[in-house]
């Protein structure tokens, strides 16, 4: 029982192999392997603070086993942009939406995921699908108006390339 | 985390059966639930079954008026569901007023069955659907109503080599209203303090069918059963509906916790089986 197992992750468009036991969490191996931004929380769902995208949806990964995750597309924050920042990223920066920072990288991949889903989210959607990232210090506000900023930015980078 | 177990991840229902079947065995779905408790060594299961893999467990059917819906269906399929959204509109509701948007893409409906808690959101809408639960094993299948299905706190009817396959219903009549109502501190990722569903079905004014049920006011969630007999085959007059909130209130068992008092859910039991039954009436004219 709990013996390790080499297991290989695709993590930002890298693959990585690394010898887990069972009860790794996906938090825990992504952070040994050297994605510290994925962050530590409560480990218990409650702040978002560790999300990251298996497959592009957006899950706790302090609630994840590290072997479930092999074989799947896993992003990070700071996977989201390619060769420069992220919109999202951008938006966040521009609008003091980040304050200590924590939440940050949580927070960018639910609203990642919210504008998959819904590139123009309404004020409730936007509530709704960041309920699950707690954020001790800009209240929310801000963070709204980056998502809404960003969303803005893309449309128009959508428009662009048409 | 500390806990220690071994993990298998079967790519089907048939194998992942076969593992169940071993002592000290454990199906592992979304993990919201599971997970938290085995880090907090609540439980110390030897293998956990993960049914990430299977595919055929996860899914929503519509056929001839009956939905049937995999146990390892998320929340966010259900609340993105266009077939939930006309045959089960109380289960979209649950699943707007459930976690936040990272558990919901993981929690399943059969694990929120299975976790036995009196708050599960999903078990109230459920139940006043009059849901069916399908329960299988390597030694065969069962079918049994989920009313049937709880037993007494965090006490279910599944055995520890059983699966919940699958949750099915009928759709409810045409001139029917399905809602649920979800009380808690916060609108956003907050534990309920009191959950009520009602299905109510009206035809030449009088009511035909009435379905009361009662999240986080006792040990199990329930079904005010009294309060739906008071309802059926009448005319929903106010005095009636008031009759029957009163009569669900008492039927419930609440107890005192940091969220709420017994008191305070008690009556909010009754104001909000007056209000969805109201509405319900209302609406159907
Ligand atoms: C931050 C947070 C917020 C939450 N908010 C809510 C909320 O608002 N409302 C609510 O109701 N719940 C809430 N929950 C609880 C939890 O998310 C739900 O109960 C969820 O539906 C559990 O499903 P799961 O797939 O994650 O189950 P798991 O954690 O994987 O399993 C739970 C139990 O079910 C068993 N199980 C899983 N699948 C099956 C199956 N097919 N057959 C038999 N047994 C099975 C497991 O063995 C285990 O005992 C919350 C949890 C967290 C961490
Ligand atoms: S660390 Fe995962 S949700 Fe808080
Ligand atoms: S910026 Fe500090 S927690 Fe959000």
């Amino acid at each position: 029982m709990a013996s390790d197992r080499a297991i290989t992750l695709r993590v930002n468009g890298r693959s990585i192999t690394t010898a887990v036991p069972a009860h790794r969490t996906l938090l825990e191996a992504l952070r040994d392997a050297g994605f510290v931004d994925v962050k530590r929380g409560c480990e218990k769902g409650d702040c978002g603070a560790c999300a990251v995208l298996i497959d592009g949806v957006a899950i706790d990964a302090c609630l994840t086993l590290a072997w479930t995750a092999e074989g799947r597309t896993i992003v990070t924050a700071a996977g989201l942009g390619k060769d420069e920042l992220h919109p999202l990223q951008t938006s966040f920066i521009e609008k003091g939406a980040i304050q200590c920072g924590y939440c940050t990288p949580g927070l960018l991949i639910a609203a990642h995921s919210l504008l998959a889903m819904s590139p123009d989210p309404s004020e409730d959607e936007m509530r709704f699908e960041l309920s699950g990232n707690l954020c001790r210090c800009t209240g929310y506000s801000k963070v709204f108006e980056a998502v809404k900023d960003a969303a803005t930015k893309m449309a128009a980078r959508e428009a662009h390339h048409d | 985390m500390d806990a220690r177990f071994d993990l298998e991840m079967p790519e089907s229902c048939e194998e992942a059966l076969t593992l169940l079947a071993q002592d000290g065995a454990v199906p592992l779905a979304g993990g919201t639930d599971l997970i938290v408790d085995l880090r907090a060594r609540r439980r110390e299961p030897r293998l956990l079954v993960s049914l990430d893999r299977v595919a055929e467990l996860r899914g929503i059917a519509a056929k001839n008026g009956r939905i049937e819906i995999g146990g390892r269906t998320t929340v966010t399929d259900l609340v993105r569901s266009p077939a939930i959204a006309t045959a089960a509109p109380s289960l979209v509701q649950a699943g707007m007023a459930f976690a936040g948007q990272m558990v919901r893409n993981a929690a399943t409906v059969a694990g929120n069955i299975a976790s036995g808690s009196p708050a599960a959101d999903l078990v109230p809408p459920l139940l006043s659907l009059d849901a069916d639960v399908t329960l299988i094993s390597t030694r065969g299948e069962r079918t049994m109503p989920l009313a049937a299905f709880f037993i007494d706190y965090r006490k279910n009817a599944g055995q520890s080599d059983e699966l919940i396959r699958t949750i099915s219903w009928q759709r409810p009549p045409e001139r029917a209203v399905n809602a649920f109502y979800k009380l808690a501190r916060r609108k956003g990722d907050a534990i309920t303090v009191t959950g009520v569903a009602v299905t109510v079905a009206i035809e030449g004014g009088r009511c035909t069918r009435a379905r009361i049920a009662l999240g986080a006011v006792a040990p199990t969630i329930l079904r005010a059963q009294q309060a739906e007999a008071m309802l059926e085959g009448k005319a929903l007059t106010p005095a009636l509906i008031e009759a029957a909130a009163h009569e669900a209130a008492g039927q419930s068992r609440p107890i005192d916790d940091i969220r709420a008092s017994a008191e305070y859910r008690r009556h909010m039991v009754k104001v909000l089986t007056r209000r969805l039954v109201s509405q319900a009436a209302e609406r159907l004219g």
